[in-house]
């Protein structure tokens, strides 16, 4: 055969294997696009001109004149700037704590001792049960006339607490009075404890790959634990860290159901999500709601932008 | 007392109580629930710190019965819902399936034009707020006729757990060595035979891990609920449905059962596989 024909005929088996993978891939990459892509360049049509729940079927798809009154609408109304500096201290705080204590758990864990794989298995119960259950239990034991944890504070003496409907709470500390927003934290602390074990999971495979001589030589050299988790565990686990940060940061500020099922945004938790969804089904104006979405993906896309920035010029260094 | 020495003790002794601390901040919600959905409301008004149960109410099975019972016969009609989940989520799993297996096919082994921008459009899908596609969707569905339907949230379900089910089986493709497939091609198999025939078989754990995963997803999703069949109750799903039912006429506890119905699939599944799981979930870096 010569060199020729061989040629024809790898380049026949690499046409034949394009058309291959591209038939494979279309069904999904249509029902993507169609359901996902397509509805994305939408909504920035919808957020250009005026659509209500009302005239839902009279809303154009590209002819139109746009124009800026959705963004004006959402951006002048009085509750914006508290719901993004709300959803911001929740988003941070949330991912912060719930991979901290991801962290102290995988520490916990690591080691054997009896009934370890049980402990690792029950520590997974508050990420695998379905939201709405474990927002309802949380309600539940948090309730002031019946929950136990009102239960316990009053049988320690205790005012019975709103957890969930208070706004700011005075509270005295070292002849200190100063407030807190009560029912922004209980929503923190049901994220840090729901998204604690995706954290834990990520962790404990990371700590598990990590070369045991490093630590064995420190060892040697006489470091105590602390040392040895400072100087040798902690900056091992760079890499794994950030990336968490970056997945629960994004997927934290673009929750919903959360603070949803537990407050309704009320009591001071309304966050971005939730003030969209307002818009949309609470005051039937589809256009603000599209460009409120428009301004959540624009600020996600800017931190991801930086983040990455800052991110690979680290690995560069 | 040294400083290593010292230390090696304290934090001896935090490790035991952080043990505790872990099982039983993971645990006690799911017993005070469990303990809760059996007790009529009355008996826990009047002693709120009780959370046992007693043997005659966890035999008469009353609050489920309550629950579970047709609205017709004064129940709360959960049977529907179970039964409208169930259909939601085992079709989402097994059309996910289908299109995903072969796109993660493709896309992990085969050169094709356009391959690198399905990677990276996957992973850039996968990041984007969920609340920002359904507006536009709730417009497009409320125009086309789709909204008020299970097949509408199917669909939904479909193209959002798409993106997911790429990205784990891509992974656990590539990581089968492609001389197995050669060899079956060698053999005189088509691409389909070896897919069906080596592929899958070699990646059935992985496989089997993403199916309970959208399962979990589909199962739990409750924002496209709430939006497309909020208007029929005949459509509701557990999730929307305990939602809905979350008012001053429906005692606490009777939610607390309805709270352990939808629990129970989830727990037993996750249980059922959850080497599978843990170890797809890190591979994966899976959306929660």
């Amino acid at each position: 055969m010569s060199t020729q024909s061989i040629k024809a005929g790898r380049s026949g088996l690499a046409r034949r294997e394009n058309r291959l993978g591209i038939g494979l891939v279309m069904p999904a990459v249509v029902v993507v696009g169609a359901l996902v892509v397509f509805p994305l360049i939408w909504n920035v049509a919808l957020s250009l001109q005026p659509a209500r729940l009302l005239n839902i079927r009279n809303v154009s798809v590209f002819g139109f004149t746009p124009t800026l009154r959705n963004y004006r609408v959402v951006t002048q109304d009085l509750d914006f700037w508290p719901v993004l500096w709300t959803t911001f201290v929740y988003t941070i705080f949330g991912t912060i704590l719930s991979i901290g204590i991801g962290l102290w758990a995988a520490l916990t864990l690591q080691k054997t001792f009896k009934g370890r794989g049980m402990v690792r298995g029950l520590t997974l119960f508050p990420y695998v049960v379905p939201v709405i259950a474990a927002a309802f239990v949380w309600k539940m034991m948090l309730n002031p006339t019946f929950g136990i944890i009102n239960e316990w504070i009053a049988a320690g003496g205790g005012q019975r607490i709103d957890f969930l409907g208070t706004k700011s709470q005075e509270v005295h500390l070292l002849g200190l009075t100063f407030s807190i927003p009560l029912a922004l934290i209980t929503v923190i602390l049901f994220e840090a404890w729901r998204y604690f074990p995706f954290a834990f999971l990520f962790i404990l495979a990371a700590l598990q790959s990590l070369p045991k001589d490093v630590e064995e030589a420190a060892i040697v050299d006489g470091a105590t634990l602390s040392q040895r988790f400072w100087y040798v565990t902690l900056p091992q686990l760079g890499p794994v860290l950030s990336v968490l940060f970056l997945l629960r940061f994004i997927w934290t500020f673009n929750k919903f159901d959360d603070v949803f099922l537990l407050t309704g945004g009320g009591a001071g938790t309304r966050v971005i999500t939730v003030k969209i969804i307002d818009w949309l089904l609470g005051r039937a104006d589809v256009g603000a709601a599209a460009a409120l979405g428009m301004i959540l993906a624009g600020i996600l896309l800017i931190l991801m932008a930086v983040y990455f920035k800052w991110f690979y010029q680290e690995e560069a260094a | 007392m040294t400083r290593a020495r010292f230390e090696e003790r304290l934090f001896g002794t935090l490790k035991v109580l952080s043990i505790g601390f872990f099982v039983v901040v993971s645990l006690f919600p799911l017993v005070y629930m469990v303990g809760l959905s059996f007790k009529p409301i009355q008996e826990l008004l009047r002693d709120p710190t009780n959370i046992v149960p007693s043997w005659e109410q966890i035999r008469s099975l009353e609050t489920y019965r309550a629950v579970l019972r047709p609205q017709s016969e004064g129940g709360q009609g959960f049977l529907l819902f179970i039964r409208n989940s169930t259909i939601v989520a085992t079709s989402t799993v097994l059309l996910t399936l289908g299109f995903g297996i072969l796109a993660a096919y493709a896309v992990a082994r085969l050169n094709f034009f356009g391959k690198r921008s399905v990677s990276l459009g996957i992973i850039l899908i996968y990041l984007f707020p969920a609340v920002v596609v359904s507006i536009p969707l709730f417009v497009m569905f409320s125009r086309i006729g789709l909204r008020s339907s299970l097949l509408g949230l199917i669909v939904v379900y479909l193209a959002s757990t798409l993106p997911v089910t790429l990205y784990m089986l891509r992974g656990y493709f590539q990581s089968i060595p492609k001389e197995l497939e050669e060899a079956g091609m060698v053999d005189g198999l088509s691409r389909a035979g070896v897919i069906w025939k080596i592929t899958l078989p070699l990646a059935a754990p992985a496989v089997a891990a993403t199916a309970l995963y959208v399962f979990m997803i589909a199962w739990n999703e409750f924002l496209y609920a709430l939006l497309f069949v909020l208007e029929n109750r005949q459509l509701w799903t557990l999730s929307l449905g305990l939602q809905q039912l979350d008012t001053q006429e429906v005692p606490k506890t009777m939610l607390m059962a309805g709270s352990v119905i939808i629990t129970i699939p989830v727990i037993v599944l996750f249980f059922a596989a959850e080497r599978f799981l843990t170890e797809g979930l890190t591979a994966g870096g899976v959306k929660g």
